[in-house]
């Protein structure tokens, strides 16, 4: 595992991927950090923390589509596979580093924050705690569906939009299900929903349950990952 | 050591390795030899554990590849057909990180050097592997199966796309790393895989069509013992003397290059020299030979000498009245079919083995002749425009 996290984390940074990746993230948070932190003077981050599901939607699966696709495509997954290592820690490594880069671009908050506590001395440290805790998490489930999705196709882009669209559905399953008038297809539905879970936690409530869904959603899909890989050399 | 039982890999309706048993033993170079398609590299993907086989085992150094899979692939280095190498990397990054991979035990800088000097990679140790050229890459490949010095060395296709020299240099180190290590190498050359392994398997249409030493296939396959007479006379009656000639085991003749004079393809015993007696014999009839020429067997031939071997002495102990017979169905099958002379070579696949290649259920075979109908037929039209 630790040879292919760090084979990974090294090839993001050698290649443009991360950098453009990272500077879209400070950037896109930074404009709702100065348009509402910064110009209104308050220390409320929600807006600033909520705002990144839509950048981390369409951005992550920019750093996923890669991971597998690439490997089918060059045929090193041969490598991979003849290797006396096994297909678990082979999707581990690739998910860590993903997360690593990730929270690379996640660590600006912590500028955000440090800035905040220097101008006006003090910020709601749960708040903010709590939705760094769950933004990370989602941010790798996402990651969890990007890596599944690469495993899948040996096209980038296909990987790419598959999992944007897939993350999409999550993202709208919720406000969907309002609209469904029968009661326990309503509640599944709004309970597979990302954004009102992540929501909460934006607000300042540190929600067990929705701690275990995101968890659970990473290692459901990495698990799939494992059984498209597998299935691959059984057909 | 490995131990190959009744494997098998089905795609869909199609075998691509159907029921293969053979054992490799412990510092044994064996050759894989087969067309493209005869299932060489599925064979080795199945070895190796990229893919499962559909049924039967595959044991190495008595470990199941299915049952532990990691066990197994410990002692195993791959050079697959492409090799696997991360183009973005450095020479050096790569090899450290498949040394990470295979989680080696042996000191590090000291191993790696040894395995570059050994492959000749050195002066490219600190480049970016895309920019190398197909021989360097190749040899990095090379590099990276020889990573933590496995016993059993598994190579697909090693010397594709390398210069002559290169080839003759990676010939010698497999030979060198044979001493030591179970190696197991395809190719669809026959002169590399006589050059360096012991023991050669001839796999067509997934199936072991011959499996013996070295030795004994290059004496059965390579011998120049196939001639090619074109002699001005009656033909059936030159059929008959040919025929005659001790140490002739078929002949045939089913082109007529021109009015009245036939090519005979005469086959004999590899012990035997024929050339003298047959010159005597047609001078004696008072018939003139046009030219006498030997025939290089290709893969092609030794394909298909290979998988109908028993039936080539069948042949022989059939009356001779049977085998006019067949020249004279082979006649009329194909009638004043004018071909050139240089395309024959394709054409030399002869029609009355075709039933017998049905026999032994060799579609590679079957398909092949049936093309060269084909071409035949075309060209047979093309000469009538």
């Amino acid at each position: 595992m630790g040879a292919i996290f760090r084979r990974e984390l090294k090839a993001y940074f050698t290649s443009p991927i991360a950098y453009i990746f990272i500077a879209v993230f400070y950037l896109y948070t930074a404009v709702y950090f100065i348009n509402i932190n910064a110009y209104y003077g308050t220390t409320d981050m929600s807006t600033v923390f909520s705002s990144a599901f839509t950048i981390m939607m369409i951005t992550l699966p920019l750093l996923t589509m890669r991971l597998f696709t690439e490997e089918k495509r060059q045929r090193t997954d041969q490598c991979l596979l003849t290797a006396p290592v096994n297909l678990f820690s082979i999707v581990m490594g690739k998910f860590f580093a993903a997360v690593c880069v990730f929270l690379c671009a996640m660590a600006v908050y912590v500028f955000y924050v440090t800035a905040l506590v220097a101008l006006a001395g003090s910020v709601a440290w749960a708040t903010v705690i709590g939705t760094f805790i769950a933004l990370l998490l989602m941010g790798s489930a996402f990651i969890a569906i990007g890596i599944f999705v690469s495993a899948m196709t040996e096209s980038q882009v296909v990987a790419a939009i598959l999992s944007f669209i897939i993350i999409m559905a999550f993202y709208l399953i919720d406000m969907l299900a309002g609209m469904v008038p029968v009661e326990w297809l309503k509640n599944i539905m709004a309970a597979l929903g990302f954004y009102t879970r992540y929501y909460e936690f934006t607000t300042g409530i540190l929600n067990v349950p929705s701690l275990v869904f995101f968890i659970s959603v990473i290692f459901i899909f990495n698990f799939l990952t494992v059984r498209v890989l597998e299935k691959r050399r059984w057909s | 050591m490995i131990e190959v039982r009744n494997l098998t890999k089905q795609y869909g309706a199609k075998k691509a390795v159907d029921d293969l048993s053979f054992t490799v033993n412990d510092g044994e170079i064996l050759g894989f030899l087969g067309p493209n398609g005869a299932g060489k590299s599925t064979t080795m993907n199945m070895l190796t554990g990229y893919i499962s086989s559909t049924s039967g085992n595959a044991l190495i150094n008595g470990i199941d590849i299915l049952d532990d899979p990691i066990e197994a692939k410990k002692s195993i280095g791959y050079l697959p057909e492409m090799p696997p190498l991360y183009l973005d990397m450095t020479v050096k990054d790569y090899l450290n990180f498949i040394y990470d991979l295979k989680k080696c035990k042996l000191p590090r800088k000291a191993h790696l050097e040894d395995v570059c000097s050994l492959v000749k990679i050195n002066d490219v140790y600190e480049r970016i592997i895309r920019n190398l050229s197909k021989g360097y890459k190749q040899r990095v490949g090379l590099a990276q199966a020889l990573v933590g010095n496995p016993p059993i060395l598994i190579l697909d296709e090693p010397t594709v796309g390398l210069d002559p020299k290169q080839i003759i240099e990676i010939r010698t180190l497999i030979k060198k790393l044979g001493k030591k290590h179970t190696v197991i190498l395809s190719s669809h050359i026959l002169s590399e895989i006589q050059a360096v392994c012991d023991r050669i398997i001839i796999i067509n249409g997934g199936k072991i069509a011959a499996d013996d030493t070295t030795e004994n296939l290059t004496k059965n396959i390579s011998a120049d013992h196939r001639l090619i007479a074109r002699i001005d006379g009656p033909r059936e009656e030159i059929l008959k003397t040919i025929k005659n000639i001790p140490g002739v085991l078929s002949v045939i003749a089913d082109m007529e290059r021109e009015p009245g004079i036939y090519d005979y393809e005469i086959e004999s015993r590899e012990d035997a020299d024929i050339r003298r007696e047959l010159f005597k014999r047609i001078v004696d009839r008072r018939w003139v030979m046009l030219g006498l020429r030997s025939t290089e067997m290709t893969l092609e031939d030794i394909f298909l000498k290979i998988t109908m071997g028993d039936n080539v002495v069948i042949q022989t102990k059939q009356s001779e009245e049977e085998i006019t017979e067949k020249f004279e169905q082979n006649a009329s099958g194909t009638p004043e079919t004018e071909i050139p002379e240089a395309e024959k070579p394709e054409e030399k696949v002869p029609e009355e083995q075709i039933p017998e290649a049905v026999n032994t259920d060799e579609k590679a075979a079957e398909e092949k002749t049936s093309e060269a109908d084909k071409s035949g037929k075309k060209r047979s039209k093309g000469a009538k425009k």
